[in-house]
């Protein structure tokens, strides 16, 4: 049987990766860092020609599926790792036949739950975790995605502008179907939360977070937040034709949640005096397709909002409320987003994503007012922030693949 | 625990031409292991579901024992799925990871340790209960996670392609397990597979669906030998039986060169034509003519052989997955692995005994012939 790699677009350095040995004893060179913990499969991570690729070997059936699954996802607009290929057909040096192998590329700037529990000292982030994983979860379950296997570990978490984003790496479970059915989103509710309480336990058995943190409590805000997201973004909503006003405060709150109403289905009853109104098309990323169109940046949607209403700041201190949008928008990228991005120094800035640096540089500004009484200059914020707090902050994109559970972890204060 | 009962249980998709699941019945008995295998698009999967509460049943109703839990939600049916892909949890002990669970749900602590020992001694982990999961074997780890689904202590376990994810050897292992388990517990247990050999190995008894529909519902050893129809006698069973449609004569069966007899009770309810299906063990070869059957491979087993060849004789019919040529048909016979032909030799088989190793299906509706 020959080596047999699948991928999207060709890539010719896969071919120098270690295929005849089982993915266990691949050497450490070769590896970004080694995770250790138990898996129920074998995951490394590999720099190849500057990109970290993660690689799961699993059986070649399921690795296709995956693989299939994930360019679905990807092609569905869903928030999940790109898939790079598959690669099947090993053998040891004596013949043996391995297991095939996933490969996904490593998501920037993201992190592992636990990763970003043990670096927080801020006791909410665990809750804000939940709250990122429940979004991606009614994001997937509006597009008919039954993920069966619902963990903060099988999602990864991007920084935006205080909150998170959650993006899935696990679809091996995964089914697509039209619709889902109640009692499948149950399922995957009731799953989410037991796996989750059960990976807090599990930190909190290791002493990696706070003995007051209550698992089964945060467990439990899972279903809360997914409940009231779900019933906003999919409910029917009642009232009488003098209330049309209504239709409009709907698509605000959508909106306000992150989410554009691409159809709305309106209905009257027989004598008009009712309207019946239900979000049909709902698509996530209001704020940053926004952002996007007038600036072309490419940001979580938290990061966006935070972006735009600086944006707005800048319209409004320089009054320019008349002036055309995209014009604005483009003096404040080039006067104010670009150089605060650029005031850091190259070897610090893949430490933070450069949307994520002017949403801090923001709320150091924020800190400096307050101490000092007074208004400062976003660029002498920059300056002050890049001095003082930058250096300190750990390298997000450096945790990749270490062994997050044996992390040391800092007291909180 | 607890009985399950399948009343004309029907499951439409919306848009769909058809019924995914066309008017299920099926008793289950209490402590049974019941296990639903077909092909893909069976409905067999589907029907697991809707006794999970995770397909809405559009007609009929599901009792789980004198209850009607048709509309009821998954939390609300006291079933487990279990899965495969639980994760253990490194830093917790594998008490608790057999336990939490049972914690989230509200039971106190000495009903957890009560019942993560009782299952610990199902499952020989009584002397790991304190260490952690790295400290045991990956037989050992799999039995823990089997702890989690049985701790909960639920009516009926559900389980949909549980091996699919392992290799073969550990899928074998596995299997033998989790009927030894199911015996051991005595949980009522509805378990899905495309398999037909797990499901024969496994089942106290196994449905066989196709395109929604039961096809026969039995023992294995009764599906084995009484196949109720060509599907079933096609699909069960390894290698597949052979089928040939053959013309019927006085007295019996046309194969080949010869006429094979066949009881008059039979005969009588057959049109000119039957269907003839001969398990791979119930041929032998034979001097006096029969089916000529031109030996393409042979598999030596050790003290069996599976001849796989050729023949001109009867036409196949179309849905069994040996199908050849329009004028060549495939035959598998097992033979003595001591007496073993060559490759390219023509043979002449026929059955063994008279007629009692040979089933007769009805070539239009496919429904066995009965005396």
């Amino acid at each position: 049987m020959a080596l047999d790699i699948t991928t999207a677009r060709p890539w010719p350095a896969l071919l120098d990766l270690p295929w005849r040995l089982p993915l266990e004893e691949w050497p450490e060179d070769r590896l970004a860092a080694l995770p250790r913990g138990i898996s129920r499969h074998v995951v490394r991570f590999v720099r190849l020609e500057g990109r970290v690729v993660a690689i799961k070997e699993i059986k070649d059936d399921i690795a296709r599926r995956e693989y299939a699954m994930l360019r679905m996802l990807r092609r569905l607009d869903q928030p999940a790792v790109e898939p790079i290929g598959v690669v099947s057909g090993r053998l040891t040096r004596d013949g043996e036949p391995l297991d095939a192998c996933l490969l996904t590329r490593h998501l920037q700037f993201s992190l592992p739950y636990r990763a970003m529990l043990s670096q927080s000292l801020r006791p909410e982030t665990a809750t804000r975790l939940i709250d990122a994983l429940a979004v991606l979860l009614v994001r997937l379950h509006l597009v008919g995605f039954w993920w069966g296997d619902v963990s903060l570990s099988n999602a990864l978490f991007k920084r935006s502008a205080g909150e998170f984003s959650a993006y899935l790496v696990d679809a091996e479970t995964g089914e697509l179907q039209d619709r889902l059915s109640n009692g499948q989103r149950e399922h995957d509710l009731d799953i989410a939360r037991v796996n989750i309480a059960g990976e807090l336990m599990d930190l909190q058995a290791g002493g990696y977070v706070d003995e007051d943190l209550d698992p089964i409590e945060v467990s439990d805000r899972i279903i809360q937040r997914y409940t009231v997201l779900w019933t906003e973004l999919t409910e029917v909503e009642r009232f009488d034709l003098g209330e049309r006003w209504r239709v409009d405060e709907r698509i605000r709150r959508l909106n306000a949640l992150g989410f554009d109403v691409g159809e709305l289905d309106i209905t009257t009853d027989f004598d008009g005096a009712t309207i019946q109104i239900q979000p049909k098309i709902v698509d996530a990323g209001h704020h940053s397709r926004r952002l996007l169109r007038l600036t072309g940046l490419d940001v979580e949607d938290n990061q966006a909002r935070r972006l735009l209403n600086d944006l707005d700041s800048y319209r409004a201190a320089h009054d320019r409320q008349n002036d055309d949008e995209e014009q604005v928008a483009h003096d404040w990228l080039m006067q104010v987003y670009e150089p605060v991005t650029r005031t850091a120094p190259p070897e610090m800035r893949r430490k933070i994503e450069p949307a994520e640096l002017f949403h801090e540089v923001l709320e150091h500004r924020w800190y400096m007012s307050e101490a000092a009484k007074r208004d400062f200059p976003i660029e002498e914020a920059a300056r002050d922030y890049i001095a003082k707090v930058l250096p300190s902050k750990p390298d997000d994109s450096a945790v990749v693949g270490v062994d997050t559970a044996e992390m040391p972890v800092r007291a909180r204060t | 625990m607890a009985t399950v009962t399948y009343d004309n249980a029907t499951r439409i998709y919306p848009g769909a031409d058809g019924p995914s699941v066309d008017k299920l019945n099926i008793d289950i008995q209490d402590g049974e292991f019941l296990v639903l295998v077909g092909p893909s698009g069976s409905g067999k999967s589907t029907a697991l579901r809707m006794l999970a509460g995770l397909e809405e049943v559009n007609e009929g109703r599901i009792l789980i024992g004198d209850r009607d839990v048709t509309n009821l939600s998954p939390k609300d049916r006291d079933v487990a799925m279990v899965f495969q892909n639980y994760a253990l949890y490194p830093h917790m002990s594998v008490a608790d990871n057999m336990g939490f669970a049972l914690k989230i749900a509200g039971v106190s602590k000495t009903e957890i340790r009560s019942r993560v020992e009782e299952a610990a001694k199902i499952l020989d982990l009584t002397q790991y209960l304190d260490r952690k999961p790295k400290a045991l074997s990956g037989g050992q780890r799999q039995r823990v996670a089997m702890g989690r689904a049985i701790v909960r202590s639920p009516q009926v376990f559900l389980m949909d392609e549980p091996l699919s994810n392992l290799d073969a050897k550990l899928r074998v292992q596995t299997r033998t397990q989790i009927a030894s388990l199911q015996r051991r517990l005595g949980v009522t247990t509805v378990y899905v597979t495309h398999d037909q050999v797990e499901a024969m190995t496994m089942g106290d008894r196994v449905a066989v669906l196709k395109d929604g529909i039961l096809q026969q519902l039995d023992t294995p050893r009764r599906m084995y030998d009484h196949p109720n129809n060509v599907f079933v006698a096609g699909f069960i069973g390894s290698p597949a039986m052979n089928l040939l449609e053959e013309p019927i004569r006085d007295g019996g069966v046309q194969l080949g060169s010869i006429v094979h007899p066949v009881e008059q009770s039979k005969l009588a309810k057959a049109e000119k034509t039957a269907i003839v299906g001969i398990r791979p063990e119930d041929l032998e070869p034979t001097t006096e003519g029969g089916i000529p059957v031109e030996v393409d491979v042979v598999e030596e087993l050790g003290a069996d052989a599976y001849i796989y060849g050729r023949t001109t004789v009867g036409n196949q019919p179309g849905d069994t997955q040996l199908a050849g040529s329009d004028d060549e048909k495939q035959i598998v016979a097992r033979v003595d692995g001591r007496n073993v032909p060559d490759k390219g030799q023509t043979i002449h088989f026929k059955p063994k005994g008279q007629g009692d190793h040979l089933h007769l299906f009805n070539p239009e509706s496919g429904e066995r012939i009965e005396s």
